[in-house]
């Protein structure tokens, strides 16, 4: 029998003091599909990164929204983390390892890396001005899986 | 962020205690600064064994350090990283440049 999908969807406002708030809440929606610590922190890392996106790109200068949104289904969970500021206009270059338009901030430009590295998969969409939503998906328990079937 | 340290032997020891994420990455930053500018150290060492999360703004953090302390010639080094702060600096090469060591509970008593 095929589990229905489970949803949870909240917005909160692009303060950087909400990103401990973001990973948290990510990270125990996901303890129904029984994480190992890893995987747990991979996910909150790379909550966190999408988030600190929207922070620090989409809403440089003024207050704004971060649409968040996680959805488990089967063993596999999607979190799509949205904002509606300031598009990224070269989303390949944006996603190029220590890529950064704020060089003189000390940034790292590995974010999109880094979420790449620690989810299976990473979408990114902007259509330049009216925000950005990163969409990312990973499927848990799949090391186990494979260590028992092989 | 709680950040706890010593100086020993011309050894500055930190201890990072909590979450370093673009929130805490300021006041991380501006912090160590401030104890760097105690001119008798020769070493530096970050301890992150009481790092309970780290993302990419740890990275920028450590890099801007290295810098400050390069120009001085005065070697940064992390010791003890959680697993997970370890796949991320490892994933940003700066082992290359800011090592990583192992302190087995030598500063215990700053903690």
């Amino acid at each position: 029998m095929k589990e229905c999908a489970n949803v949870f969807e909240i917005t909160f406002e692009a303060k950087s003091i909400n990103e401990g708030f973001a990973r948290v809440c990510v990270a125990a929606f996901c303890v129904q599909l029984n994480p190992s610590v890893d995987e747990i922190s991979d996910i909150k890392t790379a909550v966190s990164e999408a988030v600190t996106n929207c922070v620090v790109h989409a809403y440089p200068k003024k207050e704004g929204l971060i649409k968040l949104r996680c959805e488990i289904e089967g063993n596999k969970v999607t979190i799509e983390v949205c904002d509606f500021g300031v598009g990224i206009s070269d989303i390949k270059k944006a996603r190029e390892p220590f890529y950064t338009t704020k060089p003189t901030e000390e940034r790292s430009g590995m974010g999109f890396a880094v979420m790449e590295g620690f989810m299976d998969s990473l979408e990114v969409e902007s259509n330049g001005q009216s925000g950005t939503k990163v969409v990312m998906s990973k499927v848990i328990g799949s090391l186990e899986k494979m260590s028992v079937g092989g | 962020m709680n950040i706890v340290s010593t100086v020993k032997n011309s050894i500055l020891y930190v201890l990072l205690k909590g979450e370093l994420d673009e929130h805490s990455a300021s006041y991380t930053h501006e912090t160590l600064d401030k104890l760097f500018t105690n001119d008798k150290i020769k070493q530096v060492i970050l301890d992150l064994s009481q790092l309970d999360f780290m993302d990419s703004t740890g990275i920028g953090v450590f890099f801007g350090r290295y810098k400050k302390l390069a120009g001085r010639g005065i070697p940064l080094f992390v010791a003890n990283p959680s697993t997970q702060a370890d796949k991320i600096l490892k994933m940003s090469g700066i082992y290359q440049i800011v090592k990583k060591i192992s302190t087995g509970g030598k500063y215990e008593r700053v903690r």
